[in-house]
């Protein structure tokens, strides 16, 4: 019992001071902090990585899961709360649990089942522009367009999947790149959904409830309409954190796992493969269309330029730099790689040629990431002596 | 459909065509040496272009009036320095990676690709912004009714069809050629025989990057601009043209660059909005990928059925 205590105090412990950097992080102005902010994170992960602490904090959470992830989901919220008054921040942390999610999405593809998805930015973009043609044309409930949303990305990319499992390596690839801008060239064409310019998306409302209006809180505190959004897009994110990581331990994680280092060896061994990259490909397309739908709600406006062949790759940089199939590492990249930027103007015009270099830096040196994934662990809860 | 306008498209698709193909030839070299997709190899297209735009000005202003002067010394240049970047690539940041999974290395070089448009944006001057490409070429047009017949797109489309054919010659014709096909072929048992690999994958690297340079100008010549982003279209179209064709073919190549030409021409004639073009373009090229996972000339080898 003394040591299970222990253990779920080291957890908590570093969940809040994961807390108060992100605090942190949202908070300071000053452009020579926020880089020696960034960069001490950096620091301290690679120091853990040496010391094997980084190893043992995973052990310990994956010990209390449950605990783990609602403390985590906690503490965000309590970010929000802290922030309540800036919608800057609360947009921020909303985009970053959105970005999450969309790519927890491709993590299934990228880091289980082993396909490259280049068309991630069409798949949000599906979602967006299903959420602002289902909320602004149709009664359908919010809730349901979400879903809705989602199910649509899932319907086209069980489309497109059928000449994806037909080839292989670099033809496959093309696949989705054709794709990413066949989507984007699609929409700047067409009259209907808006052209070039975009469209409006009106807000999220469930039951009478207008995520817009600013929430009133009694004695005189009123929070940014924002907040609404962070709750949302954080439990959506919890959401497709537990789902990415029960798949990965699952018997469905292993099969995925057996398809991407090796199909023929796979295939031999009785494995459907069509079957399993079906399922990595559509489920993966639906976390990031619903993402997308959200997102479209949150930010009320969308247009063709947020969905390019560079927004993709910004989807894979966040999925390479956390460590591929490591969902605790997307949220830590999405966190990095969308929040430095915003606060960094230094670097905000030459963001795109940073993380160009920065992916190439890590591909040639780290290629696992920030956060490597670890090798599977066959009795859970069995702790290395 | 009046003869001259389908004289006019025809002529039309085939001057995209030969831009396309002499890309796609790139892509294929590539894949035929090393296995690799070198996917910033439309934004060499890009920079081989601004490097000729950057050299007309530097000649402009140390004098030099003779548009046929400007005109040769500018490609070369280009083509030079692509030649340069293009096996600069390929040895510290293609070549490392020959041991790790192929989506890291088609990762790279798309980064890299980010990375040329980004500095071009960044560092050119006034580079975010299309630049007049200047008309080097005289324009002189005759006209069969509906035809008109431009001498400069004649002459682009001719030196294109010659460049491709002289690559063509010193890969199956010369020494060096014998050496790339037999590093494309087994890499070991060429290096047994003698073959220094690395010099050969970075000559081969350096050749189709010449090409892609004159594929830029040539580019440039026939819209009269340049700009930042025309690399990452021309990139995709140009891989497409190789994948379609059969990678590692250059036939392949040659008849996917025409293929895709004539894709767009055919969508911008039968859609009411010609934008639509791409669109159809590449919806085909998924379909045609669907019909034939390994390109119209498929790769002898078994292994990749």
């Amino acid at each position: 019992m003394a040591q299970q205590a222990k253990t779920m105090f080291i957890v908590a412990l570093g969940i809040a001071a994961c807390a108060v950097v992100l605090l942190l992080f949202l908070e300071v102005e000053v452009q020579w902090k926020v880089a020696a902010l960034a960069t001490g994170v950096v620091a301290v992960l690679l120091v853990m990585e040496k010391s094997g602490l980084r190893v043992r904090m995973e052990e310990a959470s994956a010990r209390h899961r449950t605990f783990a992830l609602s403390l985590a989901v906690a503490a965000s919220l309590v970010v929000a709360a802290t922030l309540h008054e800036s919608h800057f921040a609360l947009l921020m942390l909303a985009s970053v649990a959105l970005y999450a999610t969309a790519c927890l999405g491709l993590t299934i593809q990228f880091g289980y089942a082993g396909i490259a998805n280049f068309a991630g930015a069409a798949f949000f973009g599906i979602g967006c522009y299903s959420a602002a043609v289902l909320s602004a044309y149709t009664p359908v409930p919010h809730l349901l367009v979400i879903i809705a949303g989602a199910a649509i990305a899932a319907l086209i990319s069980s489309v497109l999947i059928l000449p994806i499992l037909r080839t292989r390596g670099h033809y496959a690839a093309l696949i989705t790149i054709a794709f990413g801008i066949l989507f984007k060239t699609f929409l700047e064409v067409n009259d209907t959904l808006g052209g070039p310019q975009g469209l409006k998306v009106p807000g999220m409302q469930i039951l009478g409830w207008s995520f817009n209006d600013p929430i009133r809180l009694g004695a005189g505190i009123e929070a940014s309409f924002y907040l609404n959004y962070v709750v949302l897009s954080v439990l959506l994110a919890a959401f497709a954190f537990v789902v990415v990581k029960r798949l990965e331990r699952s018997w469905i994680g292993l099969n995925l796992d057996a398809v991407r280092l090796d199909e023929t060896a796979a295939a031999v061994s009785g494995i459907d493969i069509a079957r399993w990259k079906i399922l990595a490909f559509v489920f993966g397309n639906f976390l990031v269309g619903m993402a997308g739908a959200v997102y479209a709600m949150l930010t009320g406006f969308i247009a063709p330029a947020n969905f390019t062949f560079g927004d993709s790759l910004i989807l894979v940089s966040i999925v390479i730099l956390g460590g591929v199939g490591n969902p605790l590492g997307v949220i830590l990249a999405a966190l990095l790689l969308l929040i430095l930027p915003e606060k960094l103007q230094v670097i905000q015009e030459y963001r795109f040629l940073l993380y160009a270099l920065l992916v190439i830096v890590i591909l040639l040196f780290r290629p696992q990431g920030l956060l490597p994934r670890r090798l599977r662990e066959y009795f859970p809860g069995r702790l290395r002596a | 459909m009046d003869p001259g306008l389908f004289g006019q498209y025809v002529l039309n698709g085939l001057m995209l065509g030969v831009i396309y193909a002499m890309v796609a030839v790139g892509f294929t070299l590539f894949f035929g040496v090393l296995d690799v997709i070198k996917f910033s190899h439309g934004d060499v297209v890009m920079v081989g272009a601004f490097v000729a735009l950057a050299a007309f000005v530097g000649l402009q202003d140390a004098g030099v009036t003779s548009p046929l002067v400007m005109l040769l010394l500018a490609t070369a240049v280009a083509m030079l320095a692509m030649a340069l970047l293009g096996a600069l690539i390929a040895r510290f940041l293609v070549l490392p990676l020959r041991k790790a999974p192929a989506l890291n290395t088609l990762l790279v070089t798309l980064m890299v690709g980010l990375a040329l448009r980004e500095t071009i944006r960044l560092f050119y001057p006034n580079g975010s912004n299309p630049k007049p490409f200047p008309r080097l070429l005289p324009a002189d047009t005759y006209n069969f009714g509906a035809l008109a017949l431009r001498l400069d797109s004649l002459i682009l489309l001719v030196t294109g069809l010659l460049a491709i054919v002289i690559v063509h010659l010193v890969i199956n014709r010369t020494r060096l050629g014998l050496a790339i096909r037999a590093v494309a072929q087994d890499p070991e048992t060429a290096r047994v025989m003698g073959v220094n690999f690395e010099r050969i994958v970075l000559i081969t690297f350096g050749i189709g990057s010449a090409l892609a340079a004159l594929a830029g100008v040539t580019n440039g010549l026939y819209y009269n601009e340049v700009n930042f982003g025309m690399g990452l279209l021309l990139g995709v179209i140009g891989f497409s043209a190789a994948v379609v064709g059969g990678l590692g073919n250059i036939y392949g190549a040659i008849l996917g660059g025409f293929l895709f030409a004539a894709l767009q021409t055919v969508g911008a004639v039968w859609f009411s909005v010609p934008a639509y073009k791409d669109v159809f373009a590449f919806a085909a090229v998924i379909m045609l990928m669907a019909w034939k996972p390994t390109g119209l000339i498929a790769e002898k080898s078994a292994e990749r059925v």
